[in-house]
């Protein structure tokens, strides 16, 4: 029954993208562990973390269209549910340093000693063990995000007024873990990592795995989004999308089908959080800063809201943008930024993917008016 | 609250009001549909037609009233998807349906049955299913249309649609609201006929402005005036009565 409802609506396209984004992942990593450094196929560690990490944010995009542009709720607080599964990595993290500490104390992380913590607080237990974190990661999003989808979706809150709801809470997130006393590193956050698994972070085989876990997180994230659009389901998601009302009025409760991508997506936020932070060796409160969860919306439209594949393209070119931009002409970035949005807006309202059909269309068009 | 009354009446209204900011668009409204019965609702622009529907699907709640559905059901209290699983469907004067949806899709999402998200995501069409939708395309005669795209069928197309997604609910009320806007006569002619059709088995309520439209159905006639009823009887007994005339026909 899982594999069937796993291949139902994985298109000849979908499969195809699916074996790319295995490819993507599965050949640096040959070229980086057995080439030699000098060679020209050589993949360098510092790439596959580049690409790993846009290939978390290909996951964080691949999240927000599963809500947004198969259910209509444009959510602005997803970069939350990524930064709180990153936060559940990084204490694991923080936990496998040990007596490696700057203070050297076999308990407490760094920060804790510098802010005079006498003992471990309590929902630092556990974080010790893998076992423990892997699930959080999930969890925790998880429960948030029905929370917050349990009241808004029952109340029936919609469109801008769910928008900044969705807001409100990065934005509340972000204060509460910038305080030192929330007991999660403050400012600083949670950097200096060690270990992972027992493999040192820094190793580049370590790089080289983690770089292959995103890939194939975001392989099975393409999956089971195709599952579960190609489905009933995903029919009658994309009917809440576009008329909500007149599902009701044919009985459907509409409040479930919100709140099962709701929480599905953010799950998924989190997990591509959790494999970014070990990536990029921190993570910090400016995660939950309200622009990131604007940027994971724009990196969707611009791929093409609605596809499964548009967010993946969006993700990975609009960042691969920024870190070119960034590097060369940092002033230009926010601008940079801005302008695309605005070009999407109002020229490319189906995002990348939706390019080539639009210029068919337009074509045709053209052809049509010709003769007269 | 008194406990609403049993009644032998499929839809029971009494003494309904609903105000808009102060405008009674219902104005203790009384209306009996009998269960098996067709009844033809008419009556100049904003005489609370629609309102009404929208008090019947709980889109509305009254301010004052009893609402009751099949001699029990209390529709004050239920949302629009309790009551559209008791049996009650609608198609809305605008009509909508799913645009970006095939044709046969959108009779499936409205097929009577399934409703819950976690049994969708697993359930492929059945056999019966599948016949039944084959069944309703030969009934509203969209065979040919079944895998276009819901938005590039014309007006009267979508219309036909949204009664085959009536049909696919199977409710024991159909409420239908202005069905034949935007359709040539020959296609009004046929939608009475179906509207004759499907009363053989379902109950209906339908809202009209087209008189030869109402006189094809042949059935008994409200006459919706400022919120209440001004008169009920045959086509041509409502249409003999002065007051009906003043505020309505004679126009
Ligand atoms: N949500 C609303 N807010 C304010 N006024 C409303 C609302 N809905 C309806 N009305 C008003 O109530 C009155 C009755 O409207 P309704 O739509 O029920 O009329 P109708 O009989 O269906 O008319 P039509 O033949 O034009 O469809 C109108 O004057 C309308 O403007
Ligand atoms: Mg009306």
């Amino acid at each position: 029954m899982i594999t069937r409802f796993l291949w139902q609506g994985v298109d000849r396209k979908l499969r195809w993208f699916i074996a790319l984004v295995l490819a993507a992942g599965i050949v640096p990593v040959l070229l980086n562990l057995f080439t030699p450094p000098g060679s020209a196929l050589h993949v360098p560690a510092w790439a596959l973390q580049l690409v790993g990490k846009y290939l978390c944010y290909a996951a964080l995009a691949l999240a927000v269209d599963l809500v947004w542009g198969y259910c209509g709720i444009l959510t602005l607080g997803h970069a939350a549910f990524f930064a709180l599964g990153g936060y559940c990595m990084g204490m694991y993290l923080m936990r496998q340093i040990g007596s490696r500490g700057v203070y050297g104390n076999p308990i407490l992380p760094d920060f804790m000693v510098f802010l005079n913590y006498k003992e471990l607080p309590w929902f630092w237990r556990g974080f010790d063990h893998f076992w423990f974190a892997a699930p959080m990661i999930v969890i925790v999003p998880s429960v948030l995000a029905l929370a917050l989808g349990w009241f808004a979706f029952r109340s029936r809150v919609t469109g801008v007024y769910l928008s900044i709801i969705t807001q409100a809470m990065t934005f509340a997130l972000m204060l509460a873990f910038f305080r030192n006393d929330t007991g999660l590193g403050g400012n600083n956050g949670m950097t200096d990592f060690k270990d992972i698994l027992g493999f040192p972070v820094q190793a580049d085989g370590t790089r080289a795995a983690l770089y292959l876990a995103s890939a194939l997180m975001l392989a099975l994230f393409l999956l089971i989004a195709g599952a579960i659009v190609g489905s009933r389901f995903g029919k009658a998601l994309t009917a809440v999308r576009d008329a909500e009302s007149r599902m009701r009025f044919l009985g459907y409760r509409v409040e479930g089908y919100k709140l099962f991508v709701f929480v599905l997506s953010a799950a998924m936020a989190g997990i591509a959080g959790a494999l970014y932070v070990p990536q990029v060796g921190i993570i910090n409160p400016s995660e939950f800063a309200p622009g990131n969860s604007i940027e994971a919306v724009l990196w969707v439209a611009v791929g093409g809201r609605g596809t499964l594949i548009g967010p993946v393209i969006g993700a990975v070119l609009v960042n691969w943008a920024k870190t070119y931009l960034t590097g060369a002409l940092p002033e230009v970035w926010l601008f940079a930024l801005g302008g695309l949005f605005i070009a999407v807006t109002l020229f490319l309202p189906r995002g990348v993917v939706g390019l080539w059909a639009q210029l068919k269309a337009g074509r045709e068009r053209s052809r049509r008016v010709a003769p007269a | 609250m008194s406990a609403p009354r049993s009644t032998s009446a499929l839809l029971y209204l009494s003494g309904v009001t609903v105000s808009f900011d102060g405008f009674k668009a219902l104005n203790n409204l009384s209306l009996l549909v009998e269960p098996g019965e067709m009844r033809a609702i008419i009556g100049p622009n904003g005489a609370g037609k629609t309102t009404m529907m929208d008090v019947v699907t709980g889109k509305t709640r009254p301010d004052e009233g009893e609402v009751v559905f099949d001699g029990q059901a209390d529709l004050t209290r239920l949302d629009e998807a309790d009551i559209a699983t008791l049996g009650i469907g609608r198609k809305f004067q605008k009509p909508t349906v799913f645009e970006n949806h095939t044709v046969r899709d959108n009779l499936l999402l409205a097929l009577a049955g399934q409703r819950s998200w976690y049994r969708l995501l697993t359930a492929a069409p059945t056999r019966a299913e599948n016949d039944r939708l084959e069944e309703i395309l030969a009934v509203i005669r969209m065979r040919p249309q079944q895998h276009m795209s819901a938005a590039r069928l014309s007006h009267g197309q979508k219309q036909w649609l949204e009664i085959g997604m009536l049909l696919a609910q199977d409710p024991k009320l159909l409420l239908v609201d202005e069905p034949v806007a935007g359709m040539t006569d020959v296609e009004t002619e046929t939608t009475a006929q179906v509207l004759r059709e499907i009363n053989k088995s379902h109950s209906v309520v339908v809202v009209e402005h087209d008189m030869s439209f109402v006189r094809a159905l042949g059935v008994k006639v409200t006459v919706l005036h400022e919120g209440s009823m001004l008169a009920e009887g045959t086509l041509d007994q409502v249409s003999a009565d002065p007051r009906v005339v003043e505020v309505y026909l004679g126009r």
